[in-house]
């Protein structure tokens, strides 16, 4: 058992060496500066990781900032109000969205997402909001705020499903102690099921953020593919997931493969961070209360 | 019940692997873009010679460069030919052969066209430049007289992956605007000034569909399969020429062939030649160790350039001129194995 247990410890390990080992051309060249430059030029072999860096951080904030309400809104709705008739299938629907392979999304997106967002939401967005340098500019369809939106609608599935399981699990204790002191049903979900089901409803939300982080072709397919950082939602973008999907098989210098490898070695340390970050955050909320723990 | 059915399949599985082991099996990897004519030809030739088996992996130039260097692969293939540097670093002598010819056309979207607009190549390198930015431009309307071209805004769709297809576009684009060479030059992916990025040839179809008012770049088999309006380019002549199989054809026949067969033929001197035009190339090692590998290689080299051109047509692809193939025969003989 030990054993088991310490091979996946191994086989991380052993992905974090290669990366790191793959990339030395690039580490040497460019350093920590890798890091902070936006250039991506494979003719003149200059490469840098910002602009795929700011992408995947905002396409996945865009994801959870919509399926964080959403997706908690369906499981308290699934968990406290539906009757069990009405709750069950739709349980098993949310949770079949997550099945759906992810280049089903891209197909849908292209089709379906982009021409909308082009024709009607980015322009009502420009008109109403457009004041905010976040939603200035020509409406493409494709974009960042299109592959955010994308996203969310994958990684919704998770929030749902694990909340709900989290919410189910909470005691009926809670909930008549709270109903006998006078609440109304709202209350008594925001006041004594939600905060108790706080550090699982979290989890779920770190499961989600990675899942987005490191979705690949439903997001390229939708995102543009444009290596620059723009203030603006509606103007293309570029994820670390993206660039390595499109370019690596025809990467022909030693240098422009190191440099893939080394946004691959950038996404695994992006991804260790916030799952680590998520681990201690959760830790840190259930030794204050009597939470349920996951 | 289950055991019987597992052992049975494991016995039937071993004949049929023993019945291949007799074949001789050789490996090839590289472009995507000639795939469907080499899956032919290599199944047409296992036909005529049932005991030799091509296996071919469509992984991209880039791949297949890099492992025919590295001797992982009997021969590679690619759409943009090696470079001075990239033969130097290859751990084994690699040689060029031509097989077919393809082209890249202009797509676009103008609701408002109804014909094929012409586009010079000034306009379509000042187009990806970012610097031509609206259809109702004068470089792209004295091209075309009479085309009611609006004035709204031009959304450039380019190649998101490293391609073939890109390469033969920036060649092309290199040689008519020295900005261009200058500020983005050559490669199968390169630092795009303008424009969204779409993946494989799919991708740019489904930007330049979706969004009016686009233009971006596309195989010619892929647009003709597809059904995709393009537009003609002025060649070096100042013919406007359509791209099609004669056009692409005489392309390569107006370019001066090296001995190498290391050649870009975009913007030749011709006056019916399609400007944006090149060869695909298989790598063969200049040695071969295997004796039986290598004859294979060899006959199926000079079966490629016979029969194998006959079954270019049908597919798309343009045949290679009557003048490469006599320089590819002779130079067959460079092969040692």
């Amino acid at each position: 058992m030990l054993i088991v247990a310490l091979s996946v410890l191994l086989i991380t390990a052993i992905i974090a060496l290669e990366l790191y080992l793959h990339s030395h051309l690039s580490i040497e060249k460019f350093g920590w500066a890798f890091l902070s430059r936006s250039t991506w030029d494979p003719v003149m072999e200059e490469f840098g990781a910002l602009p795929f860096l700011y992408g995947t951080l905002v396409t996945s904030a865009i994801a959870l900032l919509i399926a964080i309400p959403v997706g908690l809104g369906v499981a308290i709705f699934l968990s406290e109000l539906a009757p069990r008739r009405l709750s069950d299938p739709i349980t098993f629907l949310v949770e079949l969205l997550a099945a759906i392979p992810s280049v089903i999304y891209g197909l849908i997106g292209i089709f379906v997402l982009v021409p909308w967002m082009r024709n009607v939401l980015e322009p009502i967005l420009g008109t109403t909001l457009g004041f905010l340098p976040i939603f200035q500019g020509a409406p493409y369809g494709v974009g960042m705020l299109t592959a955010g939106i994308v996203l969310a609608i994958m990684v919704v599935p998770f929030i749902v499903s694990v909340s709900r399981e989290i919410l189910l699990a909470v005691p009926r204790s809670q909930r008549e102690a709270i109903l006998s002191l006078g609440a109304t049903r709202w209350e008594m979900v925001w006041i004594a099921v939600l905060p108790y089901a706080r550090s699982g409803i979290l989890g779920s939300i770190f499961l989600a953020l990675a899942r987005a982080l490191g979705e690949t072709m439903a997001v390229t397919m939708v995102i543009g593919n444009r290596p620059e950082v723009r203030a603006s939602l509606f103007e293309p973008g570029y994820t670390m997931a993206s660039v390595i999907a499109n370019e690596f098989t025809e990467a022909t210098s030693d240098l422009y493969l190191s440099a893939l490898i080394e946004i691959g070695l950038v996404l695994f340390a992006v991804t260790i961070v916030v799952n680590a970050l998520a681990r201690l955050f959760i830790y840190s909320l259930s030794t204050k209360r009597g939470a349920v723990r996951t | 019940m289950f055991g019987k059915i597992f052992i049975g399949s494991l016995l039937w599985m071993s004949l049929l692997g023993a019945a291949q082991a007799e074949s001789l099996l050789i490996n090839g990897a590289g472009a995507t873009f000639p795939y469907p004519i080499y899956s032919k030809w290599f199944d047409e030739y296992s036909k005529l010679h049932p005991d030799v088996h091509f296996n071919y992996q469509s992984i991209g130039s880039g791949g297949g460069i890099r492992q025919t260097s590295e001797g992982i692969v009997d021969f590679g293939a690619t759409d943009g030919p090696m470079s001075d540097e990239q033969l130097q670093k290859a751990k084994v002598k690699i040689l060029h052969f031509p097989t077919v010819l393809g082209a890249v056309v202009p797509t676009y979207n103008v609701p408002e066209v109804q014909s094929d607009l012409t586009f010079t190549p000034q306009a379509l390198a000042d187009i990806f430049l970012g610097k031509i930015t609206k259809w109702n431009d004068p470089e792209i309307a004295k091209a075309n007289p009479g085309g009611k071209l609006p004035d709204k805004p031009i959304i450039v769709a380019h190649r998101s992956d490293g391609s073939g297809t890109t390469y033969v576009w920036v060649d092309f684009l290199s040689k008519v605007s020295p900005e261009w060479k200058e500020k983005v030059g050559v490669g199968t992916a390169v630092k795009w000034p303008v424009g969204l990025g779409g993946k494989g040839n799919e991708g740019v179809t489904g930007l330049v569909k979706q969004t009016p008012y686009s233009i971006g770049y596309v195989e010619l088999i892929y647009a003709e399969q597809n059904k995709l309006p393009f537009g003609k380019v002025q060649n070096a002549s100042g013919t406007a020429v359509k791209a099609n199989l004669e056009s692409v054809t005489a392309a390569a026949a107006s370019a001066k062939m090296p001995e190498d067969f290391r050649v870009s033929i975009t913007n030749p001197p011709g006056k019916e030649a399609y400007p944006i035009a090149s060869f695909t190339w298989l790598l063969i090692p200049a040695q071969i160790s295997d004796p039986a590998k290598g004859k294979a290689i060899v006959d199926f080299l000079h079966w490629m350039l016979q029969d194998g051109q006959k079954m270019a047509p049908p597919l798309s692809y343009a045949p290679l001129p009557k003048e490469v193939v006599t320089m590819e025969e002779k130079a067959i003989g460079q092969i040692k194995h």
